[in-house]
């Protein structure tokens, strides 16, 4: 009588993915729900074009960035595991994970995680740096065609001065986590998941 | 051995004679003896008493709505100049139309608050209690080996009699008679096939009713929603020709009452169609045209994006919300996942079929108005009348993709809050 969801998402697969990802039991079953509706290849996996049917996320300036990010390099396809592993980025930190030092793991919706994620939406190359070519280029997508280019290459010039500091002309990871020091990243970067 | 036989042939009598008593001598005159009301009180009970059950078993488990996401904007007001942190607005907006968007999830099912006792709702039901389980088995029971035979008999006699009726006032000559006979025959067979589906309808502010020389614009759910409108009067239907099943009743139907149908190629041809309707409705004698402007089925959570075509036309416009409740069955007809046959079979093993239908005051295009800010204005009404969700964006995108001129006014957007607006972005 059980729900088409959850007969075929076996149990021990749900306790590792709740481990990894710190989902709870119901909001795993709702996403793969919501996963299994999204895979229109009906192959227990996600390509790019079933992402990109989602027209919210279409018209996203960033959307294909973002839909990169659930890919590991070289491949076109993402499972459920790796579908949540990339949302658990989003779960909002709790009360109870603050104060647990993080001894045995970083869990993947840390301060840190989140802006890796952030991080690696600029890094196009994934080569750890954000170079001043890459910032052109996101920021492109980000405005389209409605600042001419003297003026976005202005933007991406003060953007890289104020972050550079050890003078290579490109942003580190380290350097861009300094930058954002003062914001709100974990509010910021979190999202709602349904119960 | 042949008692046997005569056993079975006197049981299809009786049969066939208590459908005919009971359903269809009703049906033909328009009056109810009382028998789906009671069966659709006991069914009311019964869903309520497996509701507390399950909530009762989930009491613990609490549901957090989503609320709005904190902040609607990249930026805040006053703008400023573009920062590292600005990627995180897109991506927390990217990441929750991943999880949970508004467009796709209308062309699915929708989700329930509760079980309904049966089984293809997407809750996550588990074994609770005996007498739930006990109850749940009985309704299969029902549902499956008396409430469908019968439903598929009835439409079976309500679609033969719409195509033998209808063919045989088609032969009429042109009198006055005609058309009232070709109404009637319409309406019984709408009314036998409703019973088929055990629909019972409540039809709010009748004083509102579609007049003859109007369009009846409505949301659409499923094929249903026209068996639901004509219970309570004709009109002249609109579409494409269809072939098969459909095409039988649609060749059937159009030779004893006007509708509009049109080849797959003439549909193409706006001006064509535009010209059709409009000699439509300037012949006050014909009945009002129904027309279903989402062009496509939607789940009867919200209302899409209104096709402008039957606002150019310049008539009254007849707003009509449909709202089914979910509770009963689900009416929403997934066209890319079931068959029009195997949808048909969903509903008549659903419980019933409870709908409202409520007529709006009828509207017209104000002056100042262009057909798409119009056809908007009815859009809003009738969601708010249906309590549907009110949505901007295009029922067509089930099948097509997004148009790139949506991203470029994110896009957009987003440039005058960077530069600020002393820059060429101010166009808007």
């Amino acid at each position: 009588m059980g729900s088409r969801a959850s007969t075929l998402l076996r149990e021990e697969e749900i306790e590792e993915i709740k481990k990894e990802t710190g989902f709870s039991h119901s909001q795993i079953t709702r996403l793969y729900s919501r996963f299994t509706s999204l895979d229109k290849g009906e192959n227990g996996t996600l390509s790019r074009e079933d992402f990109q049917r989602i027209p919210e996320l279409a018209i996203n300036p960033l959307g294909d960035r973002i839909i990169n990010a659930f890919f590991p390099e070289g491949e076109d396809q993402v499972n459920f595991r790796g579908f949540m592993r990339t949302l658990a980025h989003f779960r909002p930190i709790e009360d109870n994970e603050k104060s647990k030092n993080a001894a045995v793991s970083e869990p993947l919706n840390s301060r840190t995680n989140k802006l890796l994620f952030a991080f690696r939406l600029y890094d196009l190359d994934r080569d750890d740096k954000i170079s001043r070519d890459e910032l052109l280029q996101v920021l492109r997508m980000m405005v389209g065609v409605n600042i001419s280019d003297d003026q976005l290459g202005s933007i991406a010039d003060r953007t890289i001065q104020e972050a550079d500091t050890n003078g290579d002309n490109s942003i580190s990871f380290n350097e861009f986590i300094k930058v954002l020091e003062k914001v709100d990243v974990e509010q910021k970067m979190s999202i709602r998941f349904l119960h | 051995m042949e008692d046997f036989w005569a056993g079975v042939l006197w049981a299809m009598e009786i049969w066939l004679y208590l459908i005919i008593g009971l359903i269809m001598i009703p049906a033909m005159f328009g009056f109810s003896l009382g028998i789906s009301e009671t069966y659709m009180t006991i069914l009311v009970k019964t869903l309520e008493w497996a509701t507390l059950k399950l909530q009762k078993a989930k009491a613990d488990e609490k549901t957090l709505k989503n609320s709005a996401s904190n902040g609607d904007r990249p930026k805040p007001s006053e703008g400023g100049d573009f920062t590292l942190s600005d990627c995180f607005y897109f991506t927390r907006k990217g990441i929750e139309s991943i999880v949970e968007d508004e467009v796709t999830q209308r062309f699915t099912s929708e989700e329930l608050v509760s079980w309904n006792l049966l089984t293809r709702t997407n809750n996550d039901f588990q074994y609770i209690s005996l007498r739930l389980t006990l109850v749940y088995g009985l309704g299969i029971f029902i549902r499956y080996c008396i409430l469908t035979p019968l439903r598929i008999t009835l439409a079976f006699i309500g679609l033969t009699w719409l195509v033998i009726g209808t063919s045989a006032v088609g032969l009429l000559p042109n009198w006055r008679m005609k058309s009232w006979l070709s109404e009637w025959v319409h309406v019984i067979c709408y009314r036998i096939c409703a019973r088929g589906l055990s629909a019972t309808i409540h039809y709010h502010n009748p004083e509102n009713k579609p007049k003859k020389g109007g369009i009846c614009v409505a949301n659409h759910t499923s094929p249903i929603d026209v068996v639901i409108l004509c219970n309570d009067g004709c009109y002249a239907m609109v579409g494409q020709v269809h072939r098969g099943l459909m095409g039988i009743l649609q060749r059937a139907m159009v030779r004893s009452c006007p509708h509009v149908w049109f080849e797959r190629a003439e549909m193409k041809d706006r001006h064509l169609v535009t010209k059709r309707l409009k000699d439509h409705v300037n012949d006050k004698t014909k009945l009002p045209i129904l027309i279903f402007p989402e062009g496509t089925c939607i789940n009867n959570t919200s209302v899409m994006m209104f096709k402008k075509g039957s606002f150019e036309i310049g008539a009254t416009i007849y707003p009509v919300a449909i709202k089914y409740d979910p509770k009963f069955g689900d009416a929403f007809w997934n066209s890319s996942k079931y068959s029009m046959v195997s949808y048909l079979l969903r509903m008549m093993t659903s419980w019933a079929l409870v709908c409202n239908v409520w007529y709006l005051p009828a509207m017209h295009q104000k002056e100042e108005e262009d057909a798409v800010q119009f056809a908007n204005r009815v859009k809003s009404a009738i969601a708010r009348q249906g309590g549907l969700v009110d949505l901007q964006w295009d029922g067509g995108l089930k099948r097509a993709k997004v148009k790139d001129s949506f991203k470029e006014q994110q896009q957009k957007q987003y440039s005058s809050m960077v530069v600020g607006d002393d820059s060429s972005s101010n166009s808007d």
